[in-house]
């Protein structure tokens, strides 16, 4: 028999403009379980959590907070409720100390409305030593790494003695060694009685930490399940309706000529000496720890970033270290890592986002030529099922998981001879993101160079002909045919680490 | 949403508040509504409305351009002085290369070497106010053969029953709107002004684009100061004193976002031509010139934070 639960919703309903995002949607937390939340990509998972943490008023139905109906009436409201969001997106002021965001919009003044430092700290470094951070509360906060960040949102969970933490794809940029550092937060959080909600794509992820599934399919509930009661293929099947094979589709390995060829690509501080080269159909994967400086080499070959030394050769050719303009001009394309900050205008909407990168192509003597845009649009948005209301519906407004889609429409959709994908998958469901592998491996069939970066193992060794491990600014390691397994990656990019630490 | 609904709320709050204040107006001051009357407030803003367009685009960016009042100063004592010397054709010549000249200036200060907009078109403003009373010597100038030479045109003919500058603004509006709205060029103004750091990894050159806007903007304010010289038929030394602020004023009133990315032509059309019928009917209702100030002040403020707030519940929602 299940204890009351802390937080149940009854019938919630939110419709957007040409979406519903939420169909009467019901469900509880639980204290002390950890609660998935799951579903394809503009499921209303993010939508849910959003009407949870006040960010959004629901058109209907309630929430039974505590045994009594509440209304949310914004964000502070619900953190002081003890209700805590921690965002698919990092939602932190970096220039402000570490304690002043725990605190953030509810900083402890005195009568006269002056900040009380000291109160502030204390109950700040209070919270952050319950959590066992390694860090003070007088850092600022944008010198800090992804997952420390993270931790500080975690923090509020002490600092407003949480009652529900909701974490929506809290993984999405950390490492192993990060990721089980979160998960033992949680299930200090858990043993305390907190209800969790834990939102995510990486199934293995939902069977390791959570206690029960709920999937959300359209806006609307498919069922909760024990976690222990089910598997993959259940979970698969009640979320897209179907199973997906387990085994990754590898292109076939026949390469044609060299297309790009680096080397000793250095730049001082981010990385030193990286030589390779790839071929047409040919899947290289560069595999690494986030912050091995896998993304600034690629940025550094594509133009946004500027090299200290190094010789680049197109198609057998040296050339000059080339600008974005060249690069896409010659036929590199390259999906960058952060869609927010590098990939989407987000006031846009798909069509236009698509065309950025190749106006001119998209245009006759300078005048754009809409209907090929929307033509390119159309074409795209059914080959990744993306979900949008329409061509001009600004990005902002979809799930995080169809944005990344058209950051890869945007890139795919000239034709490029090299495609370089820095985390192609990340926030991408499970459905889609088996589509994004079969389309690798297609790309990689029709002759495109393709250099897949990622963090998950499986990936990178299921898409790849060949992989290069990099661990601190360095390639380690290179491996292909039988070579490439997960013992010898892991013994790569940790091995040398351990010798550069000892 | 439920704060992007309060800002079109507000928004409309805005045009109603307008509307009920061109009725007061007309209801106190007869000549308000009169046919002569509304095509002297579209003549006035035939001018700030011209530089308008420009500052548009440079605005689109998510940058500023308040070098505008005091470049109209000076392309304006050149218009009218040159067409002394050297008549009219070569002043005009002489008045948009000067015009596009300092808009380069500009665009160089800050799309490539990456100054704040702010400080350099401010520096430019008081750097350009010293040129005219350097060029001028201090003195104001007037077109001597005001009677006879065609360059009246501009500023005072009609054309089918239309001022001509008005017909000239409108010309421009569209155009400016359809590069804007139809051209690669616009589509990258628009991707600067939304996302720098995305439409550079799209392979868009920021530096030039931002380059661009400015050389747009100084172009308009030549086209306005040839307007302005033909009205006038002749220049003082502070003739465009003010006018970058009016002239911002209307971009944002309009509903251009500050921060770039989001706005249009046709937005800065409207608001412009409704500062243009505020400040007349101040007038009209015997408030003195420098109530108009006070106003353009509260319409600044006032615009910012509705578009300030929407941005703010378009991030929350
Ligand atoms: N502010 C908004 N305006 C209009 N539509 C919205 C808005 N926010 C979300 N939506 C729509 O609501 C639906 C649900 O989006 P939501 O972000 O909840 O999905 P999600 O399940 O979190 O997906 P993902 O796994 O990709 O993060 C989507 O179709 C999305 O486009
Ligand atoms: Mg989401």
């Amino acid at each position: 028999m299940m204890e009351a639960a802390i937080l149940k919703v009854r019938g919630i309903t939110k419709t957007f403009p040409g979406v519903k995002a939420l169909d009467d949607v019901s469900f509880d937390i639980q204290p002390g379980e950890v609660h998935a939340l799951v579903g394809e990509n503009g499921a209303g998972k993010s939508t849910l959590m959003k009407v949870l943490a006040g960010l959004y008023k629901p058109d209907g139905g309630e929430i039974v907070y505590q045994g009594a109906p509440t209304q949310v009436a914004g964000p502070l409201d619900a953190r002081q409720k003890g209700i805590l969001l921690i965002h698919q997106e990092l939602s932190l002021s970096p220039e402000l100390s570490v304690a002043e965001n725990i605190y953030l919009g509810a900083w402890p003044t005195n009568r006269f409305g002056v900040l009380k430092k000291r109160e502030l700290r204390r109950n700040a470094s209070a919270a952050l030593d319950a959590l066992g951070c390694g860090f003070g509360p007088d850092v600022r906060v944008g010198t800090l790494s992804v997952a420390m960040q993270q931790m500080v949102e975690i923090a509020r969970a002490e600092a407003f003695s949480a009652n529900v933490v909701i974490f929506d794809e809290p993984t999405a940029s950390l490492t192993d060694t990060e990721k089980d550092q979160l998960f033992h937060t949680i299930r200090g959080l858990k043993e305390r009685g907190v209800g969790i909600v834990y939102i995510s794509h990486k199934m293995d992820e939902i069977f390791d930490i959570t206690d029960r599934i709920t999937v959300l399919r359209d806006g609307q509930v498919q069922g909760t399940v024990d976690t222990c009661d089910t598997d993959l293929n259940r979970v698969t099947r009640m979320m897209i309706g179907r199973t997906l094979d387990a085994y990754f589709v590898k292109a076939k390995a026949e390469f044609g000529s060299e297309v790009l060829r680096v080397e000793g690509l250095s730049k001082s501080g981010l990385f030193d000496d990286v030589s390779f080269s790839v071929k047409e159909g040919e899947v290289l994967g560069l595999y690494g720890l986030v912050g091995a400086g896998r993304s600034e080499v690629v940025e550094t070959i594509f133009g946004v970033r500027r090299a200290d030394a190094g010789r680049l050769f197109w198609k057998e050719g040296r050339i000059d270290l080339p600008t974005p303009r060249q690069s896409i001009d010659m036929g590199m394309a390259l999906v960058p890592e952060s869609r927010k900050e590098q990939g989407l205008v987000l006031m846009m909407g798909g069509r236009e986002n698509t065309s950025l990168p190749h106006l001119r192509l998209f245009s006759e003597v300078s005048i754009m030529n809409k209907p090929r845009e929307l033509a390119v649009f159309e074409k795209y948005r059914s080959a990744l099922s993306i979900k949008t209301t329409g061509p001009d519906q600004a990005v902002s407004q979809l799930s995080g998981g169809n944005q990344q889609k058209f950051v890869l429409a945007k890139w795919l959709c000239a034709d490029p001879k090299l495609i370089i994908l820095d985390e192609p998958t990340r926030g991408i469901d499970v459905g889609s993101k088996s589509a994004i592998h079969e389309l690798i491996a297609d790309l990689a069939e029709r002759g495109l160079a393709v250099i897949v970066i990622s963090s998950e193992m499986p990936e990178v060794l299921g898409v790849s002909h060949r992989v290069l491990a990099m661990s601190e600014g360095a390639v380690v390691a290179e491996f292909e045919g039988d070579a490439l397994t997960e013992e010898h990656l892991i013994d790569a990019v940790s091995h040398h680490r351990g010798e550069a630490a000892a | 949403m439920r704060q992007t609904m309060n800002g079109v709320l507000r928004r409309h709050g805005l045009v109603l508040a307008f509307l009920v204040f061109l009725a007061g107006v007309a209801l106190n001051a007869e000549a308000f509504l009169t046919p002569g009357n509304i095509l002297d407030v579209l003549r006035q803003v035939s001018i700030t409305g011209m530089m308008a367009l420009g500052v548009t685009f440079v605005v689109l960016t998510g940058r500023l351009d308040l070098s505008v009042g005091s470049l109209l100063t000076l392309l304006t004592v050149i218009v009218v002085d040159q067409h002394n010397i050297a008549g009219p054709f070569p002043a005009i010549v002489m008045t948009l290369a000067a015009g596009l000249a300092v808009g380069a200036l500009n665009g160089l200060l800050v799309g490539f070497v990456g100054l704040n907009a702010l400080i350099v078109t401010l520096a430019m403003l008081s750097f350009l106010q010293g040129l005219v009373l350097f060029y001028s010597g201090g003195s104001n100038v007037n077109v001597q053969n005001a009677q006879e030479t065609w360059f009246a045109v501009f500023g005072r003919g009609d054309f089918l029953g239309l001022p001509v500058p008005v017909i000239l603004f409108l010309v421009g509006a569209v155009v400016a709107g359809l590069v804007l709205q139809f051209t690669s060029f616009g589509r990258r103004v628009y991707g600067v002004g939304g996302n720098e750091t995305a439409s550079i990894f799209s392979g868009i050159d920021a530096r030039w684009t931002v380059f661009w806007t400015y050389v747009v903007s100084g172009f308009t304010t030549g086209v306005a100061a040839i307007i302005m010289g033909s009205r006038v038929m002749g220049a003082q030394n502070t003739i465009g004193q003010g006018y970058e602020l009016t002239v911002l004023a209307g971009v944002i009133l309009g509903g251009t976002s500050l921060l770039g990315g989001s706005g249009s032509v046709w937005r800065t059309v409207i608001g412009i031509s409704m500062l243009g019928f505020i400040q007349n009917g101040l007038l009209l209702l015997g408030f003195a010139y420098y109530v108009q100030w006070l106003v353009t002040w509260a319409v600044i403020i006032i615009a910012v934070w509705i578009d300030l707030g929407a941005k703010r519940g378009r991030i929350l929602a």
